[in-house]
C-alpha cells in the first residue's frame, strides 16, 4: 500500500512539475534568457567577462584568455557557436563581446540599433588546397583561373588557361572536381568576397556571404569535411583555412596578387595583406590587397562590443575590464598568433584598432585614457 | 458506537482507493496533455517563425529550385527531392535485411547462440551514435563508391544521394527487424502447428501463415523506418555532398531538409534566411505527419483484408 502511495505521489509529482514547466511554451524561452542577461550584464562579478562568436578564432582565444587570466585574474568565458551565434548574443546583450569574421550586415545593424565597434583581433587566409596525384610542384593560380572554376567554366585539369601559367608541369587529364564548405562560415564569406571583388560574372551571378548558391560543386561540412573530400578525390580542389592547411599538412596553391606577384599563402604574407590604408571603422574585407607581398585571399576576425557600454546596469569597471582586455589582444596579445598559426595584426591595423578602442564611451565619457 | 467506527473505517477504505484511482487517471491523462501540448507548441512556433519566409515567397518556397541566400531566393524543392530520394532509397535496400532477420529471429532459430548473437548486433547497430556512421561512411564507403563511379564514368565525387541511402539503410535495419520479430512470435502457434501437420514447409508455413497474419506489424516497423531515415541528419551531412542543385540521378550529390538546417541555422544572418530555414523545418515536420498517417491507413487497409 505505501509502496503504491509513494509510486502514485511520485508521478503526480513528477507531472505537476512538468506540466509547470512546459505549458507556458514561449515563456520558457524568454524566461532563459532573461536568466542568462542577469548573470551576464548586469551580474555583480565585475570580473568575468562572456564572450561568443566565430570558431575560427577560438584557439587564439582560449590562448590569449589564459594568458591575461594569468596576468590580471580577468576570467573570460568565450563560447565558440560560430560568427552569426555572437552576434545575436550580442543583439540579445547576452554576451559582453561577440566576435564575428565578418562585418555586421544591414540587417543586422538594423536589428541592434545602436552603434557597434568593430576591433580586429588578428588576420587569417583562406588557401586553396587541391589533389592531384603525381604533382609535387606547388601549383599556381590567378584570380582568372579560380573564378573560372569556382563557375564551372574550367572543367579539366589540362585546361589550356591553368597549362599557361603552370609551365613545365604536366597537369592531368582529371576532371575538375569542385569543394566548398556545406555549413554556412566565415571562411566562405572570405572567399567569397574575393570572387565577388575579382570577378563581375561571380558578383553578379552568386555573390558573397557566409553561404552562397553554388554553380558548381559538393559541401564538406567543416574544414575537416572539405580537407577529406580533396584528400579522396583526386583532382579534387577546395578552401580550407590556413591555420587549418598548415595543422594538418595539405598542400596549397600559390595565388596572383593584384600586383602581378604569386604569393604562398603563409602568417607573414597574410599579415602583409592588412598593411594598406585601412578605413577608421576597419569594416573592411582585406580581400585581393595591394600590398605587392599580401596574399590576396585573407581576413580579419572582429571582436563586436556596443560603443556605449553602460546598457543593462552594466558597471563602469566591467566595461573598463572588458576594453583592458581588448586593448592587451591587439598588442602584448598578439605574440601569440604566429606559434597557432594566425596571422599578428599589421602596424596599420593595429593602429586603426587603438582609435577604435579609445572611441568606447561610458554614459557618453572616454573610457580608455591614452596609453 | 465502536461499530460505527468500523463501518467507517470499511468506509474509508474504497473512499481512499477511488481518491487514488481518481489522482491516477487524472495524472495520466496530464501526462498524455503535455506530449499533445508540447507537439502543438512545436508546430505553432515553427509556423510562427516561418511567417517572415511565407510573406515574402508564398508557394513558390516549396516548388522553387533555387537557394539562394545573398539574394534570399529560398526554394526547399531540391531538398524536398533530396530527403524523399535518401529515406525511400534507403528503405528499399533495408527491406530485404530487415525482414530476413525478422524471419529469421522469428521462426527459423529463436534460441540458439547464433541468434543471440545476431540480435545483440542489430539491437547495438541501433545503438551507435549517427556521428559515428557518418565518418565510417566518409572515411570506408566513400571511397568505395567513388571506385565504383570512375568505373561507370560517373563524377567521382564518392558522396551523394546513393552513398547516404546506403548509410541510412544500415542505420533503420533494427527498427523494422526488430518490431517484425515481435509480430511473427505473436503468431499463434496452433496456426503454424496446423499447417506443419499439414506438411507445408517452413518457407510455406512464412509465405501462407506468418506472412498474411504479421503484415501490418511489418509495415509498422517500416514506417518507423522511414520515420527515422527522414530526420537523420547528422550521418547524411556527411556523405550527401551538400549542394543546393537539384539531383540529376542517384548518384549525384544532394542535399536533405534536416542537413541544410543543421549546416545553415548558426550562420543564418539575416530575418528571412532564418525564417526560410524554420520554414524548411515546418516542411519535414509536415511531410514527416503525412508520411505517418499514409503509412498507418495502408496498415489498416492490410489489416483489413
Amino acid at each position: 500500500m505505501t509502496a503504491k502511495k509513494f509510486i502514485i505521489g511520485f508521478i503526480v509529482a513528477l507531472t505537476a512539475a512538468a506540466v509547470v514547466n512546459i505549458a507556458p511554451g514561449c515563456n520558457g524561452n524568454t524566461k532563459g534568457k532573461s536568466n542568462a542577461d542577469s548573470t551576464s550584464a548586469s551580474g555583480k562579478d565585475d570580473n568575468t567577462i562572456l564572450g561568443a562568436g566565430s570558431t575560427f578564432v577560438y584557439p587564439l582565444f582560449s590562448r590569449q584568455f589564459s594568458e591575461y587570466n594569468k596576468l590580471t585574474g580577468l576570467k573570460v568565458n568565450y563560447q565558440s557557436i560560430g560568427s552569426g551565434g555572437g552576434i545575436l548574443q550580442l543583439i540579445n546583450k547576452t554576451v559582453d563581446f561577440g566576435d564575428s569574421d565578418s562585418p555586421l550586415n544591414e540587417d543586422q545593424s538594423k536589428k541592434i540599433g545602436a552603434p557597434v565597434l568593430h576591433i580586429p583581433m588578428c588576420a587569417g587566409a583562406v588557401v586553396i588546397s587541391y589533389n592531384l596525384p603525381g604533382i609535387s610542384d606547388t601549383l599556381l593560380l590567378t584570380p582568372e583561373v579560380i573564378a573560372g572554376i569556382y563557375l564551372g567554366k574550367i572543367k579539366k585539369w589540362s585546361d589550356p588557361q591553368i597549362a599557361a601559367i603552370n609551365k613545365g608541369v604536366k597537369l592531368p587529364d582529371f576532371p575538375v572536381l569542385v569543394i566548398h564548405r556545406a555549413d554556412g562560415s566565415g571562411t566562405t564569406g572570405i572567399f567569397t568576397n574575393y570572387l565577388s571583388k575579382i570577378n563581375s560574372e561571380w558578383k553578379n551571378k552568386v555573390g558573397e556571404g557566409t553561404a552562397v548558391n553554388w554553380p558548381v560543386g559538393l559541401g564538406g561540412k567543416g574544414n575537416e569535411g572539405v580537407s577529406a573530400a580533396i584528400k579522396q578525390t583526386p583532382g579534387g580542389i577546395g578552401y580550407i583555412e590556413l591555420a587549418y592547411a598548415i595543422q594538418n599538412k595539405m598542400i596549397y596553391a600559390k595565388v596572383e596578387n593584384k600586383m602581378g606577384k604569386f604569393i604562398a599563402p603563409a602568417i607573414t604574407s597574410t599579415s602583409a595583406a592588412a598593411e594598406i590604408q585601412l578605413p577608421e571603422d576597419s569594416k573592411i574585407f582585406i580581400t585581393d590587397t595591394n600590398a605587392i607581398d599580401g596574399y590576396p585571399i585573407a581576413g580579419f576576425t572582429w571582436a563586436l562590443i556596443y560603443q556605449e557600454q553602460n546598457y543593462n546596469r552594466r558597471s563602469f569597471q566591467k566595461a573598463q575590464n572588458v576594453l583592458k582586455l581588448l586593448w592587451w589582444n591587439i598588442h602584448d596579445g598578439q605574440q601569440y598568433c604566429a606559434g597557432l598559426n594566425y596571422a599578428p595584426l599589421s602596424p596599420a591595423a593595429i593602429k586603426v584598432a587603438e582609435k577604435i578602442l579609445l572611441s568606447a564611451t561610458y554614459d557618453g565619457k572616454q573610457i580608455l585614457k591614452q596609453y | 458506537m465502536e461499530t460505527g467506527v468500523k463501518k467507517i473505517k470499511k468506509a474509508k477504505l474504497p473512499n481512499r482507493q477511488i481518491r487514488m484511482e481518481v489522482v491516477f487517471r487524472h495524472s495520466l491523462i496530464s501526462a498524455g496533455l503535455v506530449v499533445v501540448i508540447l507537439v502543438l507548441g512545436i508546430m505553432l512556433s515553427l509556423i510562427w517563425y516561418s511567417i517572415p519566409s511565407m510573406k515574402a515567397l508564398g508557394f513558390t518556397f516549396i516548388w522553387g529550385k533555387t537557394w539562394d541566400p545573398v539574394r534570399d531566393i529560398y526554394g526547399a524543392y531540391p531538398f524536398l527531392l533530396g530527403t524523399l530520394l535518401t529515406s525511400f532509397l534507403a528503405l528499399l535496400i533495408s527491406i530485404p535485411f530487415s525482414f530476413a532477420i525478422a524471419f529469421y529471429l522469428g521462426e527459423y532459430k529463436p534460441r540458439s547462440w547464433l541468434s543471440g548473437f545476431l540480435k545483440n548486433t542489430v539491437e547495438l547497430i541501433a545503438a551507435v551514435p549517427s556521428v559515428i556512421y557518418g565518418f565510417w561512411g566518409l572515411i570506408v564507403l566513400v571511397p568505395i563508391v567513388q571506385k565504383i563511379e570512375m568505373k561507370t564514368g560517373i563524377l567521382p565525387y564518392g558522396t551523394g544521394i546513393f552513398t547516404a541511402s546506403l548509410i541510412l539503410a544500415i542505420m533503420i535495419i533494427p527498427f523494422a527487424a526488430s518490431l517484425g520479430k515481435e509480430m511473427i512470435r505473436l503468431v499463434p502457434a496452433s496456426l503454424k502447428e496446423g499447417a506443419y501437420s499439414l506438411g507445408a514447409t517452413r518457407y510455406e508455413v512464412i509465405l501462407n501463415v506468418i506472412w498474411p497474419y504479421s503484415k501490418p506489424g511489418l509495415f509498422a516497423g517500416v514506417l518507423l523506418s522511414l520515420g527515422r531515415a527522414l530526420g537523420e541528419t547528422m550521418a547524411v551531412t556527411m556523405v550527401i555532398g551538400n549542394t543546393s542543385m537539384v539531383p540529376k540521378n542517384i548518384f549525384s550529390p544532394g542535399n536533405t531538409m534536416a542537413s541544410v538546417i543543421a549546416n545553415e541555422f548558426t550562420e543564418a544572418d539575416h530575418t528571412l534566411y532564418l525564417s526560410a530555414l524554420i520554414e524548411l523545418g515546418l516542411v519535414l515536420f509536415l511531410v514527416t505527419i503525412v508520411i505517418n498517417l499514409a503509412g498507418k491507413r495502408i496498415i489498416k487497409r492490410f489489416t483489413n483484408i
